[in-house]
């Protein structure tokens, strides 16, 4: 039982408190590629503490949905990453079916976050929200069909069962399936999180926005949590990534737990080495990727269906 | 001479304004228009306001490149209106709405008459527009072209920006992502640059003209200083004129550099962005030690240069832009062989050679688009009378030859440099530049790193300048990013506006 609400309490913390690192440690990775010296890896912790401090500015255009927007999406991805079984432990929020919640709560935060951005009534947002949703479209089939992948080998709708430590067996029947869904997994990962080459995070130029571009108008604490939801968000993502990559458990949680930190310390470097040696695609080539993403999906789950 | 045609003058040769042609209304126009259809281009087409109550004239400098001869004319106009060349000829637009603004006289049959400053008139009661004199017009407030339609959606950006930036304002008349329109409206950076240097040359005017647009410093104090040598028949000391195009050159590489490393930033490149953003810095330390001023302020002026380099100076100038160049291709070389830059760069914001010489493009933008102009070589001043750069050119017109030709011109331009301080001549540095001589005109190109600089001087009788018109190269080429901009993706403006790099304040003046 203490055990139990032990490894509840360490789910909860790593699942709070290590998101902003990763975004931390991605900076850096480009820093170093660009033979800079670059922000501290704690400077988004500085940031939100900043935000956290500040007064907000609300544009008298705008109603509720304004300000419903950076609160659904904090809360949706709160409750997401609770849901995934981090380093082979259970996981905090687990009943069958919960696959299901967790598509609807990403749905959610991205159909309020769109919704937030429409309400300012700024040609600007308007444009963003319209980019964010086309790719969505694209995006969303590619996690469910590597969903769907997971669902078949571990016979559950359960996420606990189909990324937990059962996982591991399943690599020497079916590892050609899973390589495909981490490949497509993480270009999500990078279509999802506004990383290059889909949008690029440093960018000033509100024209070429896709994910920053919604949230122009969030200012102080709103503003901190529209970041710290999106830094949960690429947490979600990269721990769906780790999982796949490495299910093994050593049924230690001092051994278990390193090892999902490092994996997803290396996700994020992967993330940092991918944008700095690549541009963004043209626009209109975003979709192409994302497509593409879909079919390594769908190769795994008819590999899997054979 | 024959009384119905343009005189003929060199760039930089002064000419007693008396012998400056004075013709009728109809023969003026007949000249520009034949003079555009032979292959000529409006290098200035400006008014003037001799007296406060008088009547206006209009003076026009055609560039003809192919025999390197300036033709220039004047008419005077008999009333406040006169009909419009615009549509015959397309690249004096900007040319006849700034005439109107300034001095409000109407070019009747304008397809789009807006104020370009958006400024009162200089002649009190004279108003293009009809307003009433005390009326301090407000900027950007003026009708903008509109596409009407169900799913037509309109963008508007600036003139605050989200970057460090001189303000403008964009209209976009957009279909989804896709641009039908864009429309440039500036104006929000004008000082009033023409009408402070009237009056000169004075302590003020070198510092005036070198703040016209603070990236073209050596530029525009270059055309100044070679208008007000000729007006004074100065000869300026060969040393002093190597000194002089080096400064230029260190501009156009600082320039150029940071161009490179501002398109890789725009398509998200990290490595060349990161990199040339400190070249570029480093071409700026060696303006300064040529001069002491990163922007090189202070460099030129009249008579020859203010700094001499010594031979250890030349030594350590000559080490460090090696250095800094061999950074500089290897952070090109990154840019040139990555594939994710290359699809970006390639077929965005093309622009065809037609609509470049019907606009009357200038400077890389128009080498981009495959046209064989550079003053340097067309219009050859000082040393580049005797040691040429080749000129760059790329025939396709797209972010990637705007991209390219840059490169290929820091090559030139660093060889060029190099080539020149190994045989500095011996010498002083600078002669005494004199006093300009009453009444006379003189027309100067010199090619900045953004095209071609167009400087004209009238002085009145006590030698003073009765009126000073500059023409930036941004003054030509703003119209084609607006041109390029047609038929391409929103998303892809940040990356056209960064390939033309064109200067508010050089257009504001």
């Amino acid at each position: 039982m203490i055990l139990t609400i032990l490894h509840t309490a360490l789910h909860v913390v790593v699942a709070l408190a290590l998101p902003p690192l990763l975004l931390g440690v991605i900076a850096k990775t480009k820093a170093l590629f660009a033979g800079r010296v670059g922000p501290p890896v704690l400077q988004p912790y500085y940031d939100l503490w900043k935000l956290a401090q500040k007064g907000s500015v609300f544009s008298t255009t705008t109603t509720w949905v304004f300000c419903a927007g950076p609160v659904v999406g904090l809360v949706t991805a709160v409750l997401a990453v609770l849901l995934i079984p981090l380093a082979g432990s259970d996981a905090p929020l687990s009943f069958p079916g919960d696959v299901i919640l967790l598509a609807y709560l990403l749905g959610l935060s991205r159909f309020f976050t769109a919704a937030s951005a429409l309400d300012t009534g700024s040609s600007f947002e308007g444009m963003g929200a319209a980019r964010e949703v086309t790719f969505a479209c694209l995006a969303e089939p590619a996690i469910f069909l590597g969903l769907l992948v997971l669902a078949k080998l571990s016979g559950s709708l359960q996420l606990e069962k189909m990324l937990g430590g059962s996982l591991a067996a399943q690599w020497s029947a079916a590892g050609a399936p899973l390589v495909l869904v981490i490949l497509s997994w993480f270009v999500v990962l990078l279509a999802e999180n506004s990383r290059i080459p889909f949008d690029d995070p440093g960018t000033h130029l509100e024209l070429t926005m896709v994910h920053e571009v919604m949230v122009l108008d969030h200012s102080g604490p709103a503003f901190g949590m529209v970041l710290y939801g999106a830094s949960l968000k690429l947490f979600l993502f990269a721990a769906l990534v780790v999982r796949l990559a490495l299910p093994q458990s050593a049924g230690f949680a001092w051994l278990d737990w390193p090892v999902f930190i490092a994996g997803m310390l290396g996700v994020a470097v992967a993330v940092g080495v991918v944008e700095s040696t690549m541009a963004r695609l043209r626009l209109t080539q975003v979709p192409v990727l994302l497509v593409a993403a879909c079919l390594l999906s769908a190769f795994g789950v008819v590999l899997l269906l054979r | 001479m024959n009384g119905h045609s343009l005189v003929v003058l060199r760039s930089g040769q002064a000419m007693p304004r008396a012998r400056i042609p004075q013709l009728p209304l109809p023969d003026f126009q007949r000249a520009i228009t034949a003079g555009v259809a032979a292959g000529q281009r409006v290098a200035a087409l400006f008014a003037d306001a001799p007296a406060a109550d008088g009547n206006v004239e209009l003076y026009a400098v055609l560039a003809d490149s192919a025999r390197a001869r300036l033709r220039v004319g004047r008419t005077t106009l008999d009333s406040d209106h006169f009909p419009s060349l615009t549509p015959q000829c397309p690249q004096v637009h900007l040319f006849e709405r700034e005439i109107a603004e300034q001095y409000g006289v109407r070019p009747e049959g304008h397809p789009w008459l807006k104020p370009v400053r958006f400024h009162a008139s200089y002649r009190p009661g004279h108003d293009a527009w009809g307003r009433s004199s005390g009326e301090t017009p407000l900027i950007g407030a003026t009708d903008y072209y509109r596409v009407e339609g169900d799913e037509i959606h309109e963008v508007a950006v600036g003139p605050v920006h989200a970057g460090v930036i001189e303000p403008g304002h964009f209209r976009f008349q957009c279909h989804g992502e896709h641009v039908f329109h864009l429309e440039i409206s500036l104006g929000y950076q004008h000082r009033g640059a023409e009408r402070t240097l009237a009056g000169g040359p004075n302590k003020r005017t070198i510092h005036t003209l070198e703040t016209v647009a603070g990236d073209t410093s050596i530029g525009h104090a270059t055309a100044y200083c070679q208008a007000l040598e000729a007006l004074a028949g100065c000869q300026v000391p060969i040393r002093a004129e190597v000194l002089r195009a080096v400064a230029l050159e260190l501009e156009r590489l600082a320039n150029h550099t940071g161009d490179l490393g501002a398109l890789a930033g725009d398509v998200g490149f990290l490595p060349t962005a990161a990199f040339c953003g400190r070249l570029r810095g480093d071409f700026l330390n060696l303006t300064a030690l040529l001069c002491g001023s990163r922007f090189g302020r202070g460099m030129v002026r009249p008579g020859g240069a203010m700094f001499d380099l010594d031979d250890a100076r030349r030594e350590q100038f000559l080490k460090c832009l090696q250095s800094a160049f061999r950074d500089v291709e290897n952070a090109a070389d990154l840019l040139w062989n990555s594939a994710s830059v290359q699809a970006r760069f390639e077929g965005t914001g093309a622009v065809s050679l037609e609509t470049c010489l019907e606009l009357g493009l200038v400077g890389p933008a128009a080498r981009a688009c495959g046209l064989e102009c550079d003053v340097r070589q067309d219009f050859p001043w000082g040393i580049y009378r005797f040691a040429q750069v080749p000129v760059s050119t790329w025939s396709t017109g797209d972010v990637f030859a705007r991209a390219y030709v840059r490169w290929m011109e820091i090559q030139r331009s660093v060889a060029f440099i190099r080539e020149q301080l190994q045989g500095l001549p011996d010498g002083p540095v600078r002669a005494d530049a004199g006093v300009p001589k009453p009444d006379h005109l003189v027309a100067v190109l010199v090619e900045g790193w953004r095209g071609e600089i167009c400087h004209v001087a009238l002085t009145d009788a006590a030698g003073k300048f009765a009126r000073y018109k500059i023409v930036d190269p941004s003054f030509h080429n703003w119209t084609g990013l607006a041109i390029a901009l047609r038929d391409q993706q929103i998303s892809d403006f940040p990356l056209c506006n960064k390939s033309f790099n064109l200067s508010y304040c050089g257009h504001d003046l």
